[in-house]
């Protein structure tokens, strides 16, 4: 295996590579160490660490403060939700899923529910599904409004975090308002949706979208006109661009490496067909452009959570009649369906055996390939300093990895 | 890297300047949303214990616990919350039947015993109990389960009007099935069945379109099926827990839907009845009606020779004798009838006791004898006129009908009484009518207003649909005769049945009164019954309850040991009691006789 040095002419600072510093490659492509040569020390970064989102581990194999080999350990969250479906009836899955992915639980409501009526042949009310995809861009918004100065918190500039962190509470609260839960939503189920918008709603979603607009404007101040910022991102963590379909890179990670990928563009799904965005790329696909390319996610989603409030129909049915949930049986059959997460395609596969409960549900999770197989690679030559940096520019989500 | 990129982040100190603003104290500065799923408040007066909220909560955090006495229609079990596993969806609320259960939006809850996190909501005072905010069950058309009831086909008024062919068409397969799917398996229902059958377990057999599974459930605890899918009083349906928030299970029709699909040659094989032998001890039974036929088939299963003795030509009693066969068709009980027999039950047709053969006689041929009679004494009101020959008896006008002989029919009827069987005759005599006359020219009158009227509702808006006039509210005062012909009833409006302390006292208002033309008067104001075979030698070690019932234990066994005495005469009157009684006594009886 070759390490492709990185490019460098973008960034003066970074420093150049000393071949003879990184332990040999054996035939099976396991770097060969010999800690009792005294050239490496091995850390574990994680799995209890500020700047990993969720519990994994990094096994980093250092040579000075340079990480020439990365081991991902995952196994910390596990908890067999997969699994635990396959003994629960289908409306009693949802509560489960939610957990799949705690930042963003919402897409796994989506795609549960959104499983079972295409194996079940049900079509959703019209209310619901601009009720289902006003939920699931409030959810990336609430997830990128953590991610997007977290990005910089990774650098310790922590004060773009708080004042997202704390919009990000107004969006929790306006999700307790819609759904009647501020972290676990649990709105989307089978058939459609649990509630029309309260009154007042969209007044009060309009003001907190004020709010992220001038957030908006203060973290580009803050964040990406910032000489350190740029210089600790630009030209680190590179995805080379043919790694991107071999890795299976998605979202945000694959636009940021000049792939314009997006679910809701190449596969239409609730009411996106309807609306009006347009998908943006960057080229340099290093820790700068990810953080780019989610800042223009951020400016997106409040842009279509403006254009669903303006467009969506004021009431209306919010469930289509199913079959009794306590004996619905599911006809026998398998579907792969998928949505746009703010890390990038979120697909659930299902398989029914006709009976009331799925004989087997399997989350397809963009970190799973992000953050075990790529940030692998991703890692070697990197300095000791930027290691959390480039995993959080993955968006990594390690429940989603260990479901 | 511009000189912009290193000054730009310094304008961040601008802020110092603003407003703090993320310092917030979420449980003053704002209570929970409205929507906000917090703790468990449950209205235990509303609520019917059901389960529904126990089955659905996959974190097994809700138990039943007893709280109060159950009854009919109530389990008196109330949910228990376990907040160590609880995880908040409320799905528990969302597949309430009563909409009893929600949650509050109370943020917090604090207590240093580990065991206040597991309690009764609305039965453990919490301070929440008031909160009017909170989950509730969402709106609009928000349902887990189906909220209406299949359609049931029936024949049209001007289909129906003119014959006494079956009116209801029975379900097909898609909506047995579309409607069993409604049901939450709380059983509720079993509870309030005098027979308690399997109700949950047959309509799952209809779920699962597994027929042969869904009869074995009728017949373990009701032999007429046939019957009692079509006019049992259905206890089942009036306390059904969907029917709280929408309409209640076709339950009866589900059972017809059952028994109809089983072919009566089938019936041997698939209950496993082929090898059966009745060489056992001897026991007589009076009466083939619900009550008899029951016994007469769980005592044959039991291997006991059965010998029914039935007073007319034809077996099964009031059900054949007093139900018109557009609601009950002849076939029908014939083959629940048949398939009892077929179990070597032997039946003596127009044997009565007390003329043909006497008790003591059943009582030396016989190991133990089983009494059904049923209430086959019609009452009359005793007004001035009711003595004329043209005042009838409904009960023997449908014995009349029943074995095809001609009865009187004018152009003009009035029938008194608000009853079931009140309708059965008004509606038998619109169709004679109907047939003589081409038109309908029948008033039935009650005492009772039209919503304390006891006959089933369906039963008095088919009745009009039939043309028949259903007048109520009305207390009959005398029969007016002109040449030795009757011309009409007259009647004053009612103004109370019962006086204060509940006794039958009726008031009437003197001025208000009506006169309903009519040339036949028909009296269906009840029946009573008819003890007279029962021997003074008998009676004198029999114990007599209020309004003449003889007094038996939990199985039917009277003061004489040998003497069980079951159905309408001791409970009821309807099919369904008559079979639980016959099934018990069955049993009581094998005690009796292997202790």
């Amino acid at each position: 295996m070759t390490i492709k040095k990185m490019d460098t002419k973008k960034n003066l600072f970074n420093w150049t590579h000393d071949r003879s510093k990184y332990p040999e490659i054996k035939e099976n492509g396991e770097a060969d160490i010999d800690l009792t040569s005294h050239k490496y020390v091995k850390i574990w970064h994680g799995p209890n660490h500020p700047g990993v989102t969720g519990n994994m581990a990094l096994e980093l194999t250092l040579s000075g403060d340079e990480v020439v080999h990365a081991k991902t350990h995952v196994g910390y969250l596990h908890r067999g939700f997969e699994k635990l479906m396959e003994r629960r009836l289908y409306i009693q899955c949802f509560p489960t899923c939610v957990r799949l992915c705690v930042a963003e639980p919402d897409y796994n409501e989506y795609l549960l529910a959104r499983s079972v009526e295409e194996l079940d042949n049900i079509e959703i009310p019209e209310a619901a599904k601009w009720l289902r995809a006003l939920s699931l861009e409030m959810a990336r918004l609430a997830t990128l409004l953590r991610t997007v100065p977290g990005q910089a918190g990774t650098l310790s500039l922590g004060m773009g975090v708080q004042w997202g962190v704390y919009l990000r509470d107004l969006i929790l609260d306006l999700f307790e308002e819609l759904t009647g839960g501020r972290v676990y939503h649990m709105y989307i189920i089978p058939g459609g949706v649990r509630g029309l918008l309260p009154d007042g709603f969209k007044k009060r979603m309009e003001e907190v979208l004020v709010k992220i607009d001038e957030f908006q404007k203060k973290i580009d101040d803050l964040i990406f006109t910032n000489a350190i910022f740029k210089k600790r991102t630009i030209g680190i963590g590179v995805i080379e661009k043919h790694m991107v379909d071999s890795y299976g890179v998605v979202g945000p990670n694959a636009r940021a490496a000049g792939f314009a990928r997006d679910v809701r563009k190449d596969y239409p799904y609730l009411i996106y067909d309807q609306l009006d965005w347009d998908i943006f790329t960057l080229k340099d696909s290093d820790v700068y452009s990810r953080s780019l390319v989610r800042r223009s996610d951020l400016r997106v989603t409040v842009d279509l959570i403006r254009q669903i409030m303006a467009k969506m129909p004021d009431g209306g049915d919010i469930r289509a009649q199913t079959p009794n949930v306590l004996h619905w049986q599911i006809p026998k059959g398998e579907v792969y369906v998928r949505s746009e997460s703010s890390r990038g395609e979120y697909g659930y596969y299902v398989v029914s055996d006709g009976s009331k409960t799925p004989r087997r549900v399997n989350l397809r999770g963009p970190s799973y390939t992000h953050a075990v197989v790529l940030l692998e690679k991703l890692l070697v030559n990197a300095n000791i300093a930027d290691v959390h940096s480039i995993m959080v520019s993955l968006q990594t989500c390690p429940p989603e990895i260990e479901r | 890297m511009a000189l912009k990129d290193i000054l730009t982040p310094f304008t961040v100190w601008k802020n110092v300047f603003k407003e703090v603003v993320s310092v917030k104290d979420p449980l003053n500065d704002r209570p929970g949303a409205a929507r906000y799923r917090g703790f468990h408040v449950n209205d235990v007066d509303k609520c019917i214990g059901c389960g529904s909220c126990e089955v659905i909560c996959e974190n097994e955090a809700i138990d039943l616990v007893a709280v109060k006495e159950a009854t009919l229609g109530n389990s008196g079990l109330r949910p228990m919350v376990d907040y160590g596993r609880c995880c908040w969806c409320a799905l528990c609320v969302d597949v309430c039947t009563t909409a009893s259960l929600r949650l509050t939006n109370e943020y917090t809850w604090v207590s240093e015993n580990a065991d206040d996190f597991r309690y009764i909501p609305g039965v453990d005072a919490k301070p929440w109990d008031n909160n009017e905010l909170g989950w509730k069950k969402p709106e609009p058309n928000y349902h887990f389960y189906g909220e209406k009831r299949q359609d049931m086909g029936e024949l049209h008024p001007e289909e129906r009007d003119h014959s006494f062919i079956e009116m209801i068409k029975g379900f097909s397969k898609e909506q047995a099935m579309l409607e069993a799917d409604r049901c939450v398996e709380c059983g509720i229902c079993i509870a309030a069945c005098p027979a308690h059958m399997g109700i949950p377990d047959y309509i799952k057999a209809v779920r699962e379109d597994n027929i042969e599974e869904g009869f074995k459930v009728l017949y373990d605890t009701n032999p007429l099926p046939e019957i009692c899918g079509r006019i049992c009083t259905h206890k089942c349906e009036t306390v059904c827990s969907v029917g709280h928030l929408g309409e209640a299970l076709s339950i009866r029709w589900l059972k017809r839907y059952i028994a109809d699909q089983v072919e009566a040659n089938d019936y041997k094989k698939i209950l496993k009845t082929d090898g059966i032998t009745n060489d056992g001890k001897k026991i007589a039974i009076i009466g083939s009606g619900p009550a008899g036929l029951s016994a007469a088939h769980y005592l044959a299963l039991m291997g006991y020779s059965i010998t029914i003795f039935e007073q007319f030509a034809h077996a099964g009693g009031m059900m054949r004798y007093g139900i018109p066969s557009y609601r009950l068709p002849y076939d029908q009980i014939d083959k629940d009838v048949n398939y009892i027999l077929s179990l070597g039950v032997e039946i003596k047709y127009n044997t009565k006791i007390g003329k043909d053969i006497s008790l003591e006689e059943l009582k030396f041929g016989y190991d133990a004898v089983f009494a059904g009679t049923g209430l086959h004494l019609g009452r009359s009101t005793g007004i001035p006129g009711s003595d004329h020959e043209n005042v009838y008896q409904s009960i023997d006008l449908l014995n009349k009908i029943t074995e095809d002989i001609e009865i009187y029919v004018p152009e003009k009827v009035v029938v008194i009484g608000g009853g079931n069987v009140a309708m059965d005759i008004t509606r038998s005599m619109a169709r004679l009518q109907k047939i003589k006359y081409g038109k309908v020219g029948v008033i039935a009158t009650a005492l009772e207003s039209e919503e304390n009227m006891p006959a089933d509702r369906e039963e008095i808006v088919e009745a009009r649909e039939e043309n028949a006039i259903v007048n109520p509210g009305w207390g009959p005062q005398s029969i007016e005769i002109k040449d030795g012909k009757i011309t009409g009833l007259h009647v004053n409006k009612c103004l109370s049945i019962f006086d204060d302390e509940g006794r039958f006292s009726p008031k009437f208002d003197e001025n208000n009164k009506q006169f309903f033309e009519a040339d036949m008067v028909v009296e269906s104001i009840g029946q009573g019954m008819d003890l007279g075979y029962i021997t003074e030698d008998v009676k004198k070690d029999l114990e007599f309850g209020p309004r003449g019932r003889v007094v038996v234990d939990e199985y039917f066994q009277t003061g004489v040991n040998w003497l069980f005495i079951g159905g309408d005469i001791i409970q009821g009157p309807d099919v369904i009691h008559g079979i639980a009684n016959g099934h018990k006594a069955a049993v009581g009886i094998d005690k009796f006789l292997n202790k």
